[in-house]
């Protein structure tokens, strides 16, 4: 169960969320829909333990840890995962290399043996398949010159490696054409199970159609400003974010506790 | 110490009994040589080529020796080292299913220098194709004079340590490669300071039309304490040849090393050279190349690393003198605790060098708030049809991949040493000999601190 209580953080001085409330059950998937600039990568940053953002207030309980006391490492290994809106490059690092750190990085910590190169390899290569990556993505930098849609490909890969409890989906749905969009939603579906929890940003509802939500909420300046079913959705798609805004005036947080479906 | 009456005793005392030293053009050339260093001294910050490398220290500086190990353990494990990257290269090779012919060889030709002087009992020259000599200088001043001399350079070449050196230099590899041979298993020279303070080695290297051959000169940690090393290795290139250069320097961090590479290529002729410098407390290198020859092709490529006091200085110069060249030159720095490394980049694009492609290339990573990095680039250019392209950077790691990294459960510290070793590693990426490269990279691993977690994964 993941407990997000009044956050507020800020860049630079200038407060991004402001008071922000989100409770997130175990086995539940949660879209988050909201305009431009309105925090959604903020909070998925902040989640995940970016420190060129600070916590200015609040708090994040996640199955009773603060979640907010672990560097970014201890909470990837205790099973947190971002999938980047914006995939970094390394050059210089083979996906490889990257992909085998990063996993036994995580089973370490949970006490499973490492893979050696063998196993690692066999697993690897069936998961690029299930996502529709050719294996030469393996020996090539990580994400350096790969199209959008192949570095979101490889964010769905690494999320399927490291088998999250909590994964935060940052517009893995954005550049991706209708095909793409299938094989990420069902990489997202296959690893949906009661333990699993995870929170989908996105500004399409269409994705919603594959990854079928329990909630979805509306962030809007740094706040949760409505809640509802998958419903919601379909009404942002057709308003726009107009009638929240102008619905909301001056007392935002209302609606964080929403209306369900 | 060191001052400039030690070295003009110096050369009082041993000119009589050096090779060659009945050759009246060579003892001429050294007498020139002795007198200009005495004119110019150890160079300072004063000079242009010198401006962020000065060895005024030099002259108080007391050279001591303390024997280190035995040089035929240091060739073992040398010779080991470099089995252990073919069988890595063999490995990758495999793994990526690519053939790689250069493998099924054995190790190569293996040519010692101990305190300065050839070694033939450490040595290990195979069987050559006709027309190759690989040996030592000293022999070959003894054996054909004639050809020595045509390619042992001038007093006047070079900066004042290079003049040292030739005043004072007894020995160093002689290698000559016949019309259109090529030797396929990299040459090693290998250089040992056991029981001497300083050693002064001149290698030579003829390769004629069409020939083929890649040369290794390794700088082993030899004995410690302040030894001096001053090495001037000339490349002639004739038309059509293709020589590859590598140096590997992993000198004691008390040493100093002051090296000059020179190259002269004839038309067509191809030179590529990799310095790799990550060991001794100061160490320079100029590193120059002539394109002399219409369509001639240079690659200088080179990585340092240093941390502590230590102090690297790449100084290189391309001459464009001849039309249709093409030059590429890529330089990489890793820059530790309050270390300090510098790059210049002299490219000279003569009148009648139309249609040159030069392109340059210095990025400097610093690893510590006190580490410096200097890059230069000074491009002088007389021709009016020329592609010339040059860029230099000097940063810290990219914190977006950092975070990257870490948000993916590798940790802060591991993070890191990736980064910079994939950073580095680029640079090796252009050695195209695969068991040298895996050399080159195993000496990185060294280099950085968990660099064996990181060769686990790698
Ligand atoms: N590093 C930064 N420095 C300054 N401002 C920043 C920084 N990162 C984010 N911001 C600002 O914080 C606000 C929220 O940005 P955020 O990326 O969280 O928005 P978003 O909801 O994800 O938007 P989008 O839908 O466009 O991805 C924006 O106004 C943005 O300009
Ligand atoms: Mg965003």
């Amino acid at each position: 169960m993941l407990k997000i209580n009044n956050l507020h953080a800020a860049i630079d001085g200038k407060d991004i969320l402001k008071g922000l409330d989100l409770e997130v059950a175990d086995g539940e998937v949660h879209a988050i829909m909201g305009p431009n600039g309105s925090g959604k990568s903020t909070l998925a940053q902040v989640l995940a333990g970016r420190e060129t953002f600070t916590v200015t207030d609040g708090s994040v309980d996640w199955d009773g840890t603060d979640l907010l006391a672990l560097p970014a490492e201890e909470r990837a290994r205790a099973g947190l995962f971002l999938a980047f809106q914006y995939p970094v490059e390394i050059p210089g690092v083979s996906n490889a290399y990257f992909l085998k750190a990063a996993v036994n990085a995580v089973r370490r910590h949970r006490g499973l043996p490492e893979y050696d190169a063998m196993d690692f390899l066999a697993r690897v290569k069936a998961e690029m398949k299930a996502v529709g990556m050719k294996e030469e993505f393996l020996y090539r930098s990580v994400n350096e010159g790969f199209s959008g849609g192949e570095k979101k490909r490889n964010e769905v890969l690494q999320m399927a490696l490291l088998e999250p409890r909590l994964a935060v989906l940052d517009e893995t749905d954005s550049g991706l054409d209708i095909d793409a969009l299938k094989i990420v939603a069902e990489g997202v579906n296959r690893l949906r199970s009661p333990e699993r929890s995870m929170i989908v940003i996105t500004h399409y509802q269409r994705l919603l159609d594959y990854i079928v939500p329990d909630k979805v909420h509306v962030l809007s300046q740094g706040r949760i400003v409505r809640s509802g079913g998958r419903e919601l959705a379909l009404e942002l798609e057709e308003h726009g974010y107009g009638w929240i805004d102008a619905a909301q005036g001056g007392k935002a947080g209302g609606a964080s506790a929403g209306a369900r479906p | 110490m060191s001052a400039i009456d030690l070295w003009l005793g110096r050369h009082r005392d041993t000119a009589a009994d050096l090779p060659g030293a009945d050759l009246p053009w060579l003892a001429r050339l050294r007498e020139d040589a002795i007198d200009r260093f005495a004119d110019e001294g150890w160079p300072t910050t004063r000079r242009e080529n010198w401006r962020h490398t000065s060895l005024a220290f030099m002259a108080q500086q007391a050279l001591a020796v303390r024997e280190a190990a035995a040089p035929e353990a240091v060739v073992a494990a040398l010779r080991a080292r470099y089995q252990a990257a073919r069988g890595a290269a063999q490995d990758a090779a495999q793994q990526g299913a690519e053939s790689a012919p250069e493998l099924v060889h054995n190790d190569g030709h293996w040519v010692v220098f101990v305190d300065g002087h050839f070694a033939p009992a450490l040595s290990a020259i195979g069987g050559l194709p006709g027309g190759v000599r690989i040996g030592s200088l000293a022999d070959a001043l003894g054996q054909i004079p004639e050809a020595v001399e045509a390619a042992f350079g001038q007093a006047g070449d070079g900066e004042a340590p290079a003049a040292l050196n030739a005043a004072l230099a007894a020995d160093g590899a002689w290698i000559r490669l016949g019309r259109g041979v090529a030797v396929e298993p990299p040459i090693h020279l290998v250089f040992i300071g056991a029981t001497v303070a300083d050693q002064h080695l001149r290698n030579l290297v003829v390769a004629e039309a069409g020939a083929q051959a890649t040369i290794v000169e390794h700088y082993p940690a030899g004995a410690a304490g302040s030894t001096l090393t001053t090495a001037v290795t000339r490349v002639i290139a004739a038309q059509d040849s293709h020589v590859t250069h590598l140096k590997l320097q992993q000198e004691a961090p008390e040493a100093i090393h002051l090296a000059t590479i020179e190259a002269e290529q004839a038309r067509g002729a191809v030179f590529a050279s990799h310095s790799l410098s990550f060991g001794a407390r100061l160490a320079r290198n100029d590193i120059r190349t002539r394109l002399a020859g219409e369509g001639a092709e240079a690659l200088l490529n080179g990585l340092y690393h240093a941390d502590g006091r230590r102090h690297v200085d790449h100084h290189t110069r391309i001459d464009h003198a001849r039309p249709q060249g093409t030059s590429r030159e890529f330089y990489r720095g890793l820059l530790d605790g309050s270390a300090r490394g510098v790059f210049t980049g002299r490219i000279l694009v003569a009148q009648d060098a139309q249609r040159t492609d030069a392109m340059q290339r210095c990025d400097n990573l610093l690893l510590s708030r006190l580490a410096e990095a200097d890059a230069r680039p000074e491009l002088e250019i007389y021709a009016d049809d020329v592609k010339c392209a040059h860029g230099a950077t000097v940063g810290q790691l990219d914190e977006d991949a950092l975070f990257y990294l870490r948000s993916r459960g590798v940790d802060a510290v591991h993070a890191r040493q990736l980064l910079t070793y994939a950073f580095a590693a680029e640079v090796l990426e252009r050695i195209a000999h695969a068991p040298l490269r895996a050399l080159g990279r195993a000496a990185l691993l060294e280099r950085l601190p968990e660099g064996a977690r990181l060769e686990e994964l790698l």
